[in-house]
């Protein structure tokens, strides 16, 4: 059915849709809505599902890995702040192997405050052990939702997922988005078997004390289930294609066969960056942009399928690593840092704290690196659309 | 005591631990239909060590500050999924991750009338990261980050009333109890278990390597705290401050103070302090007439 909804509805649905059992949540800008949404949902009936209103994110967090050891099926939202403040249980659920499935509005940390879109905040987290997933738009905002559960809950991989999606440019703003039946998601999503729970006939123990002896086995286990996860998100990719229509991959390239410089995004910008690309081909252009949907485990291998014919990569990035640059401008250099062919790769820090980006902005990206490129510079981290006059 | 030791021994407590000596009187009386979760901390680390395990029911061990937010987590997942009835949950933590940096998840916890027994063992400081003084740590203690010297006569605040708080919240059960009197404690943890909704039990047990003491002499000193009005042994009901009631009343006459500081080298330095003894029994004194002690 198709129906009008802001992101964070999308995700709201989904998780309905999901028959998600538990979901412990603590309002915060831009994500409100979904809990919202869900306590709407259960006050009528709708959905058959615990909604504990917790007195904090921390502790929704908390509440989220009690109630997924004890074998239901969890999701929450949070963003910015709050996710920070659940930075510390983030990376007990992934150690936990709890497929928890969290959906994030994207949005800039502070100082100073801002409550607008940057992807700062689950960047950030890019280290805890989640699968994270990148929306352009709601209907993916809602499908990456749905399939994140049963990628999570799949037995090679147990890791949680987070769904991120721009805070306002995608949590607040409405588009229409299919909404599939409840009949086809039970089907292609069946209820969540735990390998092990909190089971008073079949006590264990979680959460136990590791020692140098073993904690190093712990954590090669979980970077095995990480890197299982591609195989397993491609192959439900593919399932819910096949039940669904509608494609996904972990990246996704438009235009970039034979493209000389070829641009790197993710969410919502993707949108204005495809449009610059269309108008920069009208001109004789030769661009491209791949858009990453799984920042986490990070798609290696397609970036080296689609970048390795470039000139020149320019990453744009809603984020900064102070005191580097970018945070994936260093993966993809990785990809390519001992391969014979390789672009030369440029970084572009752009739309911080919700600042518009602009086609303008695209093609002025493309100006600065191309020039480098003639130049032949090694090392670009140039900012877009500062304000020059303020500093 | 007969007893199913579901709280099972080959733990690396420390000899006369009060603290593994309340989990075992805890989970006695609680029975096998149970399931723990547990702050960081001295008994989640003596208990746990992978790959053994002390815990013959489910166990879960999160972080510091959650135990109360990881039981509302299970008790809602129970409870979506029909699975509620019979069981108990209870969440543990010292007093660092309850008075402490767990008070917050704690209050939450009985705010939104989660029907778990949250238990703290209160042995009065950080124990696990080396004796430093807790919000709980009494007046005059010497703690590493409390220590006596020429500017200095201890722990210089008194003891945050936490139980008092607790029952601020209106739980179906709230009591304070103390490994001395082992009967009181288990009743207690039987008749909050009985109760829908959220209960709570602060448990006094003595750290001998905290508060430098005999390993042997544990009980003896969780007995001196009650008889001598130190620590008061009261219990209520249904959130009604009505039902409040002191369950073991001290010997008339009281013990004096002194008689339960002079045996712990944490008090060692006010010994010959004899206008902070007084002070300290001043207190005690303030304290067992709010409770209708004589």
């Amino acid at each position: 059915m198709k129906m009008v909804l802001r992101g964070n509805m999308a995700t709201a649905y989904a998780a309905k849709l999901a028959r998600v059992e538990v979901i412990p949540a603590y309002p915060i800008t831009p994500s409100t809505l979904f809990p919202e949404k869900i306590s709407e949902f259960v006050a009528n009936g709708e959905m058959n599902c615990q909604f504990v209103k917790c007195e904090s994110e921390h502790s929704a967090i908390s509440a989220c890995v009690g109630a997924s050891a004890t074998g239901a099926r969890v999701a929450t939202a949070t963003s910015s702040q709050g996710l920070a403040l659940m930075h510390e249980i983030l990376f007990i659920a992934a150690g936990m192997r709890l497929p928890i499935v969290m959906a994030v509005g994207n949005r800039a940390l502070s100082a100073p405050i801002n409550i607008w879109c940057d992807h700062q905040d689950t960047i950030a987290e890019r280290d805890s052990g989640w699968l994270q997933f990148y929306a352009e738009k709601n209907q993916e905002a809602l499908d990456l939702m749905l399939m994140a559960f049963r990628i999570s809950e799949n037995q090679n991989v147990l890791l949680p997922s987070m769904v991120g999606m721009d805070a306002f440019v995608l949590t607040h703003t409405m588009e229409v988005v299919e909404v599939p039946d409840q009949k086809d998601v039970d089907e292609f999503l069946p209820p969540y078997k735990p390998l092990y729970t909190l089971d008073v006939n079949n006590p264990m123990t979680f959460g136990a004390f590791s020692s140098p002896d073993n904690y190093m086995e712990f954590r090669y286990a979980t970077q095995k289930a990480m890197e299982n996860a591609p195989a397993v998100i491609d192959e439900v990719f593919a399932a819910f294609e096949k039940k669904f229509g509608r494609k996904y991959s972990r990246v996704v390239p438009y235009m970039v066969e034979d493209a000389d410089i070829v641009f790197v995004a993710i969410g919502s910008m993707c949108g204005t960056v495809r449009e610059a690309v269309k108008e920069m081909r009208a001109e004789g252009k030769k661009v491209g942009l791949l858009k990453i949907t799984t920042l986490r485990p990070f798609p290696k291998d397609l970036i080296k399928k689609y970048l390795a014919n470039a000139k020149v990569v320019a990453v744009f990035e809603r984020n900064i690593s102070l005191g580097f640059g970018g945070a994936v401008y260093p993966e993809i250099s990785a990809v390519f840092v001992n391969a014979g062919q390789r672009p030369k790769i440029y970084d572009f820090i752009i739309g911080l704290g919700g600042r518009d980006i602009l086609v303008s902005d695209i093609k002025q990206t493309y100006d600065i690196a191309m020039k480098a490129y003639a130049d032949g510079k090694d090392d670009v981290i140039e900012w877009i659309g500062i304000k020059k006059e303020m500093l | 005591m007969n007893e199913e030791s579901l709280f099972a021994p080959g733990h690396t407590a420390c000899a006369g631990c009060g603290a593994a000596i309340a989990l075992r009187l805890l989970l006695a009386a609680a029975g096998k239909n149970t399931i723990v979760t547990q702050a960081t901390g001295c008994m989640e680390v003596v208990s746990t060590g992978y790959p053994n395990t002390a815990w013959k029911v489910p166990y879960i061990h999160v972080a510091f500050e959650n135990a109360a937010a990881v039981a509302s987590g299970i008790d809602a997942a129970l409870k979506a999924k029909g699975m509620r009835a019979g069981k108990n949950i209870i969440a543990i933590g010292g007093d660092g991750g309850t008075y402490d940096i767990g008070f917050q998840a704690l209050s939450g916890m009985l705010e939104r009338g989660h029907d778990v027994l949250y238990v703290c063992y209160d042995n009065e400081a950080y124990m696990n990261t080396g004796i430093q003084r807790s919000s709980s740590t009494p007046y005059g203690a010497s703690t590493t980050t409390s220590p006596p010297g020429k500017f200095s006569i201890g722990e210089d605040t008194v003891k945050k009333p936490l139980a008092e708080i607790v029952a601020a919240h209106r739980p179906s059960y709230v009591a304070t109890a103390s490994v001395g009197y082992y009967m009181d404690f288990q009743n207690k943890v039987k008749k909050a278990l009985s109760k829908k909704g959220p209960s709570f039990i602060l448990v006094y047990a003595p750290c001998p390597t905290g508060w430098r003491t005999p390993s042997e002499k544990s009980v003896e000193i969780a007995k001196l705290a009650v008889d001598t009005g130190y620590l008061i042994l009261w219990e209520m009901e249904n959130g009604d401050r009505n039902t409040l009631k002191v369950t073991k009343m001290p010997p008339k006459p009281r013990k004096p103070v002194i008689e339960f500081l002079k045996v712990q080298g944490r008090f060692r330095h006010l010994i010959d302090k004899p206008d902070e003894v007084k002070r300290i029994q001043e207190f005690v004194d303030a304290e067992c007439r709010r409770y209708g002690i004589e």
